[in-house]
């Protein structure tokens, strides 16, 4: 037990990716369903005990082979990273259980067992790319995941070839995004000379004004808003959502660009939050203001005027999206703790509204868009209120979380800002309702006389679904859990800036 | 001036393969040609690093007798090993999407893609409306 706990930061991530290998070349799909459970089960359980020790200890450093930093690796996990880390686990632990009979009815039979493994290595990778503090070692996660995911998004062309295409495109964006980071950091190493971050940010200081660091910090944040769909570098999100197979859709929904977030947090906060006064990073803050500004209305128009149900859910990520930018932008305690609580909110919400969709789609053997199913809602009443409740949840009504994070969020922008960037959020909130109304409306408004589907809701399907909506509901009535580490994440943020 | 030219050339060599790789990804409409600019810049970066890793007249980072030996910092050539197979790998599933991508639609060019698309979509369309 002693060594578990020593060990935890890299067994997170070493778990899912050892099993990843096994799942790979098991015949049986049923078999390696039940590993893909069981490995998202015990990194879950390692989170847990991970997430016990940081409440005592604040910080774990763990040395890679054991040689000691700035040369060799170092893995941390502290208030902040730890809060992905939950996002992580729970939603690949809920999903997986979700995925089996998605993944048999939409991904080539001789490909299930590979789906499985490339699901791991995905959950993997973002564990690591939350989990280490090197630079360079957190551009081979994010090509990890990101190659994963793109090759998890190529397999829902049994269904539809468009997700070959929207495949193709993310792979291209995110080679482009993951390579620009590259440059960032190699303009960094050859100025600092170390790729430790803790250790870069007590070097970067002393160099003065540079023009290689303001080079360096220009590329790492532009990759980087690629992989986290910042508008307007979001063109390959709404594609590689909709056509992705539906339990990929779920897991890079909840997790993909939150961890992307988390690491331009990382970045900013961290590395340069040292040189912050140097720089005068500032102006960089306004950018990413407008930009999240920006992202609030053109993701929720998109939606308004998006057919396809799962396109609709993700136009509106990139509408949330920025909201938590927005957060992070106002550069305040108050401003970053409402970026993480909505971090973890929108996880919650958007991970239970593609589950309720795709499985009423997988009851009806057709895509859902605005036409296609109507008055579906009556005849799976389980579904539909899981639904109901995530949707309200996304438009922010109270007792729910969604309602904590924008109150949050709003208190921390009138704070800073004053008047008008809360009744910007109030408007694009409100914009919001439209969509979220046509989609109840179709479902439940819209009966289809003709419509005489028999439907039976499984279990297997309901069960994970009704516990991410239970969180929904818990966190938005008992919040405490949510705020205070979310609190504590800022805190430990802003305790780098100088 | 000149100084300014030939003291860094590697660096123009780096920045002017970049750009040319970004270019090629952003104009072309193939797809394959995209891939392959995708590579050519990501092959400017290896560059780049191993540019700042070498001293002149440094040698290999070997331990000798001779204690003055200058030797080049052998960390950047490392992280390019791992980098040139990151740049591998997707190179590899670029041109592997690209054969999917061919027999599924039968072209590799953007905007036929989407005009396949596009008959699809008018297709599906109109079957609903007969109906």
């Amino acid at each position: 037990m002693d060594l578990i706990i020593k060990n935890l930061p890299i067994l997170i991530v070493i778990t899912p990716l050892m099993f990843s290998l096994i799942v790979a070349v098991l015949p049986n799909q049923r078999h390696s369903w039940f590993l893909t459970n069981l490995a998202s089960l015990l990194t879950l359980f390692f989170s847990i005990l991970l997430g016990i020790e940081v409440s005592e200890k604040n910080l774990i450093s763990y040395h890679l082979g054991n040689w000691p930093p700035p040369l060799g690796i170092e893995y941390i996990v502290d208030k902040v990273s730890i809060i992905p880390i939950f996002i992580i686990a729970v939603i690949s632990c809920l999903a997986s259980s979700f995925a089996h009979n998605f993944f048999t009815s939409e991904v080539y039979n001789n490909l299930i067992s590979k789906t499985y493994s490339l699901w791991l290595l995905t959950i993997a990778g973002l564990m690591g790319l939350v989990t280490t503090a090197d630079a360079f070692n957190l551009f081979v996660f994010l090509e990890i995941s990101s190659l994963s995911a793109v090759a998890l998004v190529a397999m829902g062309s049994k269904v539809d070839k468009k997700a070959l295409v929207a495949g193709y495109n993310y792979l291209i964006l995110g080679a482009i995004g993951a390579t620009f980071y590259v440059i960032g950091v190699g303009l960094l190493y050859g100025v600092s000379g170390t790729l430790n971050m803790s250790d870069l940010s007590q070097k970067i200081p002393e160099l003065g004004l540079n023009k290689s660091v303001i080079v360096a910090f220009t590329f790492m944040i532009l990759g980087i808003m690629v992989k986290a769909a910042i508008f307007p570098l979001h063109i390959w999100l709404p594609n590689a959502y909709a056509y992705a197979p539906s339990p990929v859709s779920i897991l890079l929904a909840a997790t993909a660009t939150k961890v992307a977030i988390y690491i331009l947090a990382r970045i900013s906060f961290t590395i340069f939050g040292t040189s912050y006064d140097i720089y005068s990073f500032e102006s960089l803050r306004y950018i990413l203001l407008f930009l999240s500004i920006c992202a609030m209305f053109a993701g929720t128009v998109m939606a308004i005027f998006e057919k396809d149900t799962k396109k609709l859910l993700a136009h509106s990520s990139v509408a949330q999206i920025g909201y938590i930018i927005l957060g992070i932008s106002l550069v305040t305690k108050a401003g970053i703790a409402s970026s993480f609580i909505h971090l973890i909110n929108h996880a919650l919400i958007k991970a239970g509204l593609f589950m309720s969709v795709v499985a009423m789609s997988f009851y009806t053997f057709k895509r859902i868009d605005a036409t296609s199913i109507s008055g579906i809602g009556r005849q799976m009443p389980i579904t539909f209120f899981a639904f109901i409740i995530c949707a309200l949840s996304l438009a922010g009504l109270p007792l729910t979380v969604g309602f904590i994070s924008k109150l949050y969020l709003i208190k921390a922008a009138y704070m800073s800002e004053g008047i008008w960037l809360p009744f910007l959020i109030l408007l694009s909130s409100a914009l919001s309702l439209v969509y979220i109304w046509k989609l109840i409306e179709g479902l439940w408004y819209d009966v289809d006389k003709n419509n005489k589907l028999k439907i039976k809701e499984l279990p297997e399907i309901y069960i994970p679904l009704l516990i991410i909506t239970f969180l929904n509901i818990y966190f938005g009535i008992d919040a405490g859990l949510i705020i205070n580490s979310s609190y504590n994440a800022a805190e430990a943020l802003l305790n780098g800036i100088k | 001036m000149i100084n300014e030219i030939f003291g860094v050339w590697n660096y123009w060599i780096v920045f002017t393969l970049m750009m040319i790789g970004l270019y090629i990804v952003i104009s072309k409409k193939s797809l394959l040609k995209k891939v392959v600019g995708l590579a050519i810049f990501q092959t400017s970066v290896f560059l780049l690093y191993i540019t700042f890793g070498k001293i002149a007249g440094g040698t290999a980072p070997i331990i000798t007798n001779n204690s003055e030996e200058i030797y080049s910092n052998p960390l950047p050539h490392v992280l390019i090993l791992t980098a040139i197979v990151v740049g591998v790998a997707t190179t590899a599933l670029g041109l592997a999407l690209i054969v999917r991508i061919n027999k599924a639609y039968g072209s590799i060019n953007e905007d036929e893609i989407s005009a396949v698309d596009l008959v699809d979509y008018h297709e599906k369309f109109s079957e609903k409306k007969n109906k």
